[in-house]
């Protein structure tokens, strides 16, 4: 037997390792849709209880929304449960043409084309536009899916410090030799919430002729006037080269994205992306329920202002209570902990105040950045913030960290 | 030597440390103890050639030879003499 005890203590070990230093992560089954408000049952074999999210990448509550849950419906009835196909053998529908098409209109590009995931679009879109000739530069903060996708591409690749211009500038330099050179950020960085400054990124890319891919997937739907995406707050629509995004957080919250973009680089990746060329198409009802949900903002900016003012009224009332968050104007509010069992204990005791809010540590932060991530929704109502906002006052006082400094909380909790 | 080394570890601090990090040593552990990430070597490699005029190949340019200034300094001390 291949599966030894040997093998299986050697594994054992390794997750007790991870219980010890309370960092192992356990899942919490929730038996409701989606929203605002969920019935959780946790530990498992609890009895349900009914708590506030504030944790779901579902910021403008669509995820289940009655006009999307009904044009899922009937997506599902008029072309079927799934396709049992990739794309370019028999998996494409007229619908998904059509999504495409929406997305390219909505976020402004060339051309789209749809992937099983955001974290798929990552890991195919470099080796399909890039060889070994080619340099990618990174942001040091990209999303672990970029991180994968550029691994597995044969482009040199080098990185420069946090939306450190100057830094990138340098590397732009640097590799003037190389035949082409792509610049990578997040829009908004998912662990920190703050965005990249596209519009000098884009005038350094000028500058140093450089192509510019930029990951929207915490931005597409709600940042921008017009919830186009980071792109359209900086003012460069259109001048981004490749935007990858996801249908699996604003934009309904099922799962699918995209890259969308100049459209021989969207042709590059319908040709040679491995995640596109040997993975199922997206199933029917999501497609019908993505292409709702764009109607949906496309006719009103209704729920991206509704989450502007959450944000700021959530924003506004932590940091009065004395929590330490990291800055920026987006719906992810980092409440910073710095140590990672703090986090996990934090999170546990706002749970039970009736409050679902989850402890982010290394190695999804740096090592010594343990926080609480809260993400606001338009689903959420000003009485869902006020309860919230009374449970982590609770907590911080009985872990005594309000109006604490960094170096404080770490002196009491370690990093 | 020291010359050298005190050039890699200026380059290494300038490029790899955030304002609040402790201060490196000769001797500090650079991959192995996550200041630089494999991704950033090769930005490294790429200024220890331009600035001495020398090729490091990839399969010496291994993450133990970069792992701290005094093995930086050996290698490129070994390309430099030719």
């Amino acid at each position: 037997m291949a599966y030894s005890e040997e093998v299986r203590k050697l594994y054992q070990d390794q997750i007790r390792v991870m219980r010890e230093a309370g960092i192992l992560k356990e899942e919490r089954f929730i038996c409701s849709p989606q929203a605002a408000e969920i019935e959780v049952e946790f530990p498992a074999g609890s009895p349900l209880k009914k708590v506030i999210n504030m944790c779901a990448n579902n910021y403008l509550g669509l995820s289940s929304h009655p006009e999307v849950i009904k044009a899922a419906h009937e997506g599902l009835d008029r072309r079927g449960f799934g396709l049992s196909s990739v794309r370019f053998i028999c998996g494409t529908q007229d619908i998904h043409r059509q999504l495409e098409e929406k997305m390219t209109e909505f976020l402004g590009t060339e051309d789209t084309i749809l992937f099983p995931s955001c974290m798929d679009a990552n890991a195919g879109v470099f080796e399909a536009i890039l060889t070994k000739e080619d340099v990618i530069i990174s942001d040091r903060l990209v999303h672990a899916s970029l991180i994968d996708g550029i691994r597995l591409c044969s482009a040199m690749n080098d990185t420069y410090k946090h939306s450190d211009l100057e830094h990138l500038e340098q590397k732009l330099q640097m590799y003037q030799d190389k035949r082409l050179r792509l610049v990578v950020t997040d829009g908004v960085f998912s662990m920190d919430g703050d965005a990249a400054k596209l519009d000098k990124m884009v005038e350094l890319c000028e500058k140093y002729r450089a192509m510019l891919l930029v990951d929207d997937s915490h931005a597409t739907g709600f940042i921008g006037k017009t919830g186009r995406g980071t792109h359209e707050k900086f003012g460069v629509m259109g001048k981004i080269d490749v935007i990858t995004t996801t249908f699996g957080k604003a934009l309904g919250g099922a799962t699918g994205g995209c890259v969308s973009g100049r459209k021989e680089l969207v042709e590059m990746c319908r040709q040679k992306a491995r995640p596109y060329l040997f993975s199922n198409t997206v199933a029917p009802s999501i497609i019908a329920g993505v292409l709702k949900v764009l109607d949906i903002l496309s006719a009103t900016t209704e729920r991206r202002d509704k989450l502007e003012r959450n944000t700021g009224y959530w924003r506004k009332g932590l940091t009065e209570a004395g929590f330490i968050l990291k800055e920026g104007d987006t719906p992810i509010v980092p409440v910073m902990l710095y140590n990672a069992k703090l986090a996990q204990e934090f999170s546990i005791a706002l749970y039970e105040e009736g409050i679902y809010a989850i402890g982010f540590f290394f190695p999804v932060v740096p090592q010594g950045q343990a926080r609480i991530r809260t993400q606001l929704s338009a689903g959420h109502e000003i009485h869902h913030l006020d309860q919230a906002l009374e449970a982590f006052i609770k907590v911080g006082k009985k872990f005594d960290i309000l109006h604490r400094t960094k170096q404080e909380i770490t002196e009491k909790y370690g990093l | 030597m020291d010359e050298l080394k005190e050039v890699i570890k200026n380059y290494v601090s300038n490029e790899y440390l955030e304002p609040d990090s402790d201060p490196i040593d000769y001797d500090t552990p650079l991959i192995s103890g996550g200041i630089v990430d494999s991704f950033s070597m090769v930005s490294l490699k790429r200024f220890l050639e331009n600035k001495y005029h020398i090729q490091i190949p990839d399969d010496k340019a291994t993450p133990e030879a970069f792992d701290s200034v005094n093995k930086i300094a050996e290698l490129v001390k070994e390309f430099v003499k030719g």
